[in-house]
């Protein structure tokens, strides 16, 4: 150490700070200044576009929460979250435990694990490619289902109104189950396999097994595992944009295509803004929630 | 012999689920990547073609012939690997403050750092419009590190602070002794051990610099700044859906992060699961 380092010294105090420094910048540039922004703009007519904005206190978000296409909006994000994350966790932890299979040998265990992650290398914008492609009413998903006689008529899977949301939503799970996937997989590594011999000595089946030992263990991964989940798919915006752009007629309008419309489409800057702040307490509850949890763990 | 039998039934159930698995996950992967090879008068045949009797590479071709399409992916490996780079120099210095450090401010920025996660950048995108054409970044390529940053550090922070707390003290202490500054203890003895830790969060932040897209699409304009998420979109557009193309530059835009994957699985894995479940 150097002297001028001495203990309980400004210097000594502020280092960690400095270390600090670059991140700090960039979050309070970055982050903390566009918060208070967004926050100011939504109390105001209309700015950007308005050269003098003026203040109409909360008339954005009374006219915001009175608007129907707000409600189907609710409705669909609601929707697309939470049958996303249910089905994600069931198809993760379906995949994690074929994979810790025992029954299976390593190489068949390893090839898989790289056949199951791949939906997760793609970006938003070729996943909706890849499956307006298939989705297509002369695709190859149709071709398939009219072989099989499940259908009898071409569908217009991201075309229609009455399938469209369906639709979405199940490229979004294809999507993104390797997540949980994945963080699962290694919970279910991390299991003392005296767990499982005490309860085989004890008698226990594979489904007295699987609900008593698996589950509570991996509990804490699954519950974690879901928070962020829902906070990031209520979020989703590229996807929707680029599969069927909120449409037809409003049928797959999320929060962010609503927001991103008000904002980009109609150039109406601080009604996006006020949809964007309620997006944005939406997403602190689910996260103080979460950090709560974590805190809870440790 | 009973339990035997039982064996080989749960063995034939697992065959099974893994094909219908397999199908599910790959099936449409694999259908892209044959798709990229057909002409596009093949694409919606009925009844399917699988493997083309016209395979051609034409539509590859076309691509890396095109200098418009090659500028999306240069822009994407630019933007991607500075994000990447600065994000590492950025999240090791704070990651050391947060690991080796005691100070007033400790807890309630980490809190702020994790929560940080949860702001949804559809918010940040209003006010970043104004905010980054009053900087005069406005369809610039450090309009894009800069913002892409924002989302890319936090997670990088809680995974090398997570590794350098794993790390014992006394390791930098002994270069501190011998005389040396925190920063040379840093470099010379931290930096070398905690590669696999970097190696994990660089790929996680190249991914998500990677496959950005709001950002991509509303903070730069011209066709010259564009990446290769906006540029396979543009490709629907422009040609009246020239399926085979599109399909091969979705081939080759994921190309880079899917061999990053395979060679860095094990560190992938484990350094995601550590940030995510244990942050």
């Amino acid at each position: 150490m150097t002297l001028n380092s001495k203990p309980g010294s400004l210097g000594k105090r502020l280092t960690p700070y400095l270390y600090l420094s670059p991140t700090l910048v960039l979050m309070i540039v970055l982050m903390l200044v566009p918060i208070v922004i967004v926050i100011g703009y939504s109390f105001y007519d209309n700015v950007i576009m308005n050269k003098h904005p003026v203040y109409i206190g909360i008339k954005n978000y009374t006219e915001i929460f009175t608007d129907k296409n707000f409600h189907q909006t609710i409705y669909n994000t609601a929707f697309f979250t939470i049958s996303s994350v249910v089905f994600h966790m069931i198809i993760g932890l379906t995949f994690s435990m074929l994979l810790n299979s025992k029954l299976l040998h390593r190489t068949t265990r390893s090839i898989f694990r790289v056949i199951f992650v791949l939906p997760w290398v793609f970006t938003a914008a070729i996943i909706a490619i890849l499956w307006r492609l298939m989705l297509n009413p002369n695709g190859i998903v149709n071709y398939f289902l009219t072989l099989f006689g499940t259908i009898n008529s071409k569908v217009e899977w991201l075309g229609s109104r009455d399938t469209a949301l369906y639709a979405v939503t199940f490229i979004n799970i294809w999507s993104g189950y390797p997540f949980y996937m994945v963080s699962l997989l290694a919970g279910l590594q991390g299991i003392s396999v005296d767990l499982y011999e005490a309860a085989e000595v004890d008698g226990a089946n594979s489904v007295q097994k699987f609900l008593y030992i698996t589950i509570p263990q991996l509990k804490p991964i699954i519950v974690s595992m879901a928070m962020l989940d829902c906070i990031w798919t209520m979020q989703q915006f590229s996807l929707i944009w680029m599969t069927t752009g909120g449409g037809p007629i409003r049928a797959t309008e999320m929060l962010s295509t609503y927001t991103y419309k008000l904002a980009f489409s109609k150039y109406e800057f601080s009604q996006a803004s006020s949809s964007a702040v309620i997006i944005l307490v939406f997403s602190m509850l689910l996260a103080f929630v979460y950090v709560r949890k974590q805190k809870a763990r440790d | 012999m009973t339990k035997k039998t039982g064996r080989n039934i749960g063995k034939l159930f697992v065959f099974i689920l893994l094909l219908i698995g397999g199908i599910y996950a790959g099936f449409p992967v694999v259908w892209m990547f044959l798709c990229s090879f057909k002409p596009n008068t093949e694409i919606f045949a009925y009844p399917p073609t699988f493997i083309s009797d016209t395979f051609s590479l034409n539509a590859y071709r076309s691509i890396l012939t095109n200098s418009e399409k090659i500028r999306f992916f240069l822009n994407s490996y630019f933007v991607s690997s500075v994000v990447t780079v600065f994000t590492l120099v950025v999240s090791v210095l704070s990651a050391y403050s947060f690991s080796r450090f005691e100070f007033k401010l400790k807890k309630t920025l980490n809190m702020l750092i994790i929560s940080v996660q949860a702001v949804p950048p559809i918010t940040l995108l209003i006010p970043y419009f104004g905010l980054i054409v009053a900087l005069k970044l406005y369809n610039t390529y450090w309009a894009l590190i800069f913002t892409y940053m924002v989302f890319t550090l936090p997670y990088a922070i809680i995974m090398m602070t997570g590794y350098f707390n794993t790390l014992p003290r006394e390791l930098d202490e002994a270069v501190m002794i011998d005389g040396g500054s925190r920063l040379l203890a840093l470099w010379k003895v931290l930096l070398p051990i905690s590669i696999p830790g970097m190696i994990s969060v660089g790929m996680y932040t190249f991914m998500q610099a990677w496959n950005e897209y709001l950002f991509a699409l509303t903070l730069t304009k011209t066709i010259e700044m564009r990446t290769v998420p906006i540029g396979i979109q543009q490709l629907m557009g422009q040609h009246s859906y020239e399926w085979n193309e599109m399909m091969a530059m979705s081939i080759l835009g994921c190309l880079p992060v899917l061999l990053l994957f395979l060679f860095f699985q094990r560190y992938f894995i484990e350094g995601m699961t550590a940030g995510s479940v244990k942050s």
